[in-house]
């Protein structure tokens, strides 16, 4: 197929080519005068100037010829800007003849970017490549592009850190490939997008702002379940701690990461409060949601919670009152025993006085996880519920049933009056 | 005690005045009331009525915090600032009626030393007949007796007006302790503010379910009165209303010759009207309010 577009191209237009290749030349001087070719390409192995004879973009294609247009994406790539050869990829048209056929043998990158490629190798898109010959993870080109290549500083790169989200995007936004490669996390741009990451980085345009590939890295992309990935749950404190140093500092003070430090998986790790793609900003509303993540460990503690006028006044949606770290602290939170911990005997007087000015020693004995259902943790309580509720039942046992029989007495003898012709409706 | 013909008291040789008086002769204003509320009364009634529901509509939102409607009812009464506000207005409000109470009361005991207001037929101090009067009134109920002879207060009334009492006690006091915790707790420990709570709700769902269902029975619901007793509101009982209700006092106060002075015309319609407007919203917001805790309790 490519055989007769070729001649039919040549031979209808040939001043054509000419005219086309003239400024290409003068364009692009780096590559017109490329004369040191690698010592790979063989004497017979098609130029650069000879591939470009055809992939050039000012070629005719409006009459369906589908030769791919490559001359300025390659001119401008930081392979062309080094005059590469096309062959130097291109490893199968070492010494052919043009034209070649339709289908070229996939470049092998690992010929000059070794290391790159050995960290690919380890990452969650390789291994899903090896399984599967249709699989449909990434490969050098799906986020480096082919001839089009940039360094990742460049602003047009598909690597650079303002569009890398995009690149990824490309497969990780797409329902289709989510579905196809049966993808757990689901569309994940979709949150990102709005977390706060999401927003300092393309609203804000801060390059401080993580990309995906601030957390997940980039050639060496591992699963959470793999202990060598960043985003597994024991390196998740030091892949955030990369920008967040300083409450890496405190984090690892406290009792959560002492915990994950003996190997505890069920240890609070920033994303367990924070989430991992819909990270907010921290404002009351947040902080009212936190609750429930507190909750899904500290099961108990979230129930006495409810029970008091903090938990009533929060369950209400009212950010007023205290929640969880507004006494235990968040990411330094110590055990209740530790002297330095916020709610410990010492401390607690001072921690209620945040919000409750001359809170006294005698004041923070109050329970903020008092439970009246517990007759071993709050005896007092339990037996004063008791007696209230038994004096509710019986008032209304009592009433209910005094209401009930009046109603009842009252209904027959107005019935029974009625039928005598003793009231008129009107009374 | 009394045992007089509870028919027309023109027929009754002990009571020559109330003859003279009662009924409608042509030509004179009619004079067929009784004025059994005074207006101090009536207008205390009021605040106490505005200053409960007031309390129940803005405490029910913590008090059931989880159930389907709290969350909008708490941010249609304004927030959490403003129902805070509103609750600690109508408690004060509350508070100063029942101050104004306990300073008539005292007046009247210790200036006009109207003793009989600590025991006897016009006392609202619960007595032997009261208890006399349970067994008749359930005795009633199926049937196998007469209805008992009710004097100026029979003894649901009394249970309700002491309940005010007792409530004020457990909720006022338990709720100015969870008003100004730092200041109570110079005297007590914290965690008398955990039964504080406890019994601040508790006793103010029980006070507003019992309002909310049975005195609103009693006082107006019942098929005798509904759909509702307006005296609390005109101040004035028709004395026909009375012989039934309360022949008891009636007699009394035929016997005593003390019926004339309470005599009175019939409540302007613009009074009677006043009292069924009131009157019916009263009854509306207390009837919702009940069905919500009872809907949250039972969910």
């Amino acid at each position: 197929m490519a055989l007769p577009t070729m001649e039919i191209s040549s031979s209808k237009i040939p001043t054509r080519i000419g005219i086309i290749l003239l400024p290409l030349l003068l364009a692009a001087p780096a590559l017109a005068e490329a004369p040191a070719q690698p010592a790979a390409a063989e004497a017979t192995s098609p130029s650069n100037d000879e591939c470009l004879g055809c992939h050039s973009n000012e070629l005719d294609r409006s009459k369906g010829r589908k030769i791919p247009p490559i001359g300025e994406a390659f001119a401008e790539s930081v392979h062309g800007q080094i005059n590469l050869a096309c062959v130097d990829c291109h490893v199968d048209l070492q010494g052919k003849d043009l034209p070649h056929d339709d289908k070229l043998a996939k470049p092998v990158c690992s010929a000059c970017h070794e290391d790159a490629v050995k960290a690919y190798d380890q990452s969650v898109h390789a291994n899903s490549r090896r399984k599967s010959g249709d699989s449909l993870a990434a490969w050098c080109s799906d986020c480096h592009g082919v001839h089009d290549i940039r360094g990742a500083k460049d602003p047009k790169s598909k690597t650079y850190h303002f569009n890398l989200q995009a690149t990824c995007s490309h497969c990780h936004a797409d329902e289709a490939v989510i579905a196809k490669a049966n993808i757990k996390a689901g569309n994940v741009p979709a949150h990102f997008q709005d977390s706060i990451h999401g927003r300092a980085l393309n609203k804000s345009g801060l390059l401080v702002a993580p990309n995906c590939a601030t957390c997940h890295g980039n050639h060496e992309i591992r699963r959470a379940s793999d202990d060598k990935s960043r985003i597994s749950r024991y390196n998740i404190p030091k892949t955030c701690g990369s920008c967040h140093e300083g409450i890496l500092a405190i984090y690892e003070t406290s009792v959560h990461a002492a915990a994950l430090r003996e190997g505890n998986p069920r240890a609070a790790v920033c994303i367990d409060c924070h989430t991992a793609h819909d990270t907010k900003v921290v404002d009351a509303a947040w902080k009212m949601d936190l609750v429930k993540e507190c909750g899904t460990c500290h099961k108990e503690s979230m129930r006495t919670f409810r029970d008091t006028f903090h938990g009533k006044v929060s369950t209400l949606g009212f950010s007023r009152a205290a929640t969880c770290a507004d006494c235990h602290g968040s990411h330094g939170i110590l055990p209740p025993k530790d002297p330095k911990s916020m709610v410990s005997d010492g401390r607690r007087a001072q921690t209620c006085g945040k919000c409750h000015p001359g809170a006294s020693e005698k004041f923070s004995r109050y329970d903020p996880h008092a439970d009246g259902h517990s007759r071993e943790r709050n005896p007092v309580l339990y037996y004063i519920t008791m007696a209230m509720k038994l004096l509710l039942v019986s008032v209304f046992a009592f009433f209910g049933l005094h209401t009930a029989m009046w109603l009842g007495r009252s209904l027959v003898l107005v019935r029974k009056l009625r039928a005598e012709g003793k009231i008129d409706d009107d009374k | 005690m009394t045992t007089s013909n509870p028919g027309n008291p023109g027929t009754s040789d002990e009571s020559p005045p109330a003859a003279v008086t009662v009924g409608h002769a042509p030509g004179t204003a009619r004079m067929d009331f009784v004025l059994r509320f005074h207006r101090y009364d009536r207008l205390l009634h009021g605040f106490l009525m505005a200053s409960f529901l007031t309390l129940a509509l803005t405490g029910m939102p913590l008090l059931f915090p989880e159930a389907p409607w709290a969350t909008t009812l708490a941010n249609l009464l304004g927030g959490y600032r403003v129902t805070g506000v509103l609750h600690r207005i109508a408690a004060i409000t509350l508070m100063l009626v029942f101050l104004t109470h306990l300073v008539r009361l005292g007046h009247r005991l210790f200036v006009r030393k109207d003793y009989g207001m600590l025991w006897g037929p016009y006392s609202l101090v619960p007595q032997p007949i009261d208890l006399v009067q349970i067994l008749q009134h359930f005795r009633w109920f199926v049937g196998l007796g007469p209805r008992p002879r009710f004097d100026r207060y029979s003894y649901w009334e009394k249970f309700d007006y002491w309940s005010v009492f007792w409530g004020m006690a457990i909720i006022g006091t338990s709720g100015l302790m969870l008003w100004f915790p730092a200041f109570f707790a110079r005297f007590v420990p914290g965690w008398i503010f955990n039964i504080a709570l406890v019994i601040h709700g508790e006793e103010a769902l029980m006070a507003m379910v019992f309002i909310f269902t049975v005195h609103f029975f009693n006082g107006h619901l019942r098929p005798d009165k509904f759909p509702m007793d307006l005296v609390i509101f005109t101040g004035r009982v028709s004395v026909e209303e009375l012989k039934h209700e309360r022949p008891a006092e009636y007699e009394r106060m035929v016997t005593e010759n003390t019926l004339e002075k309470v005599l009175t015309q019939p409540p302007s319609p613009g009074l009677t009207n006043f009292g069924r407007l009131v009157g019916t919203v009263a009854v509306c917001i207390g009837l919702t309010v009940a069905t919500l805790a009872i809907y949250a309790l039972l969910r």
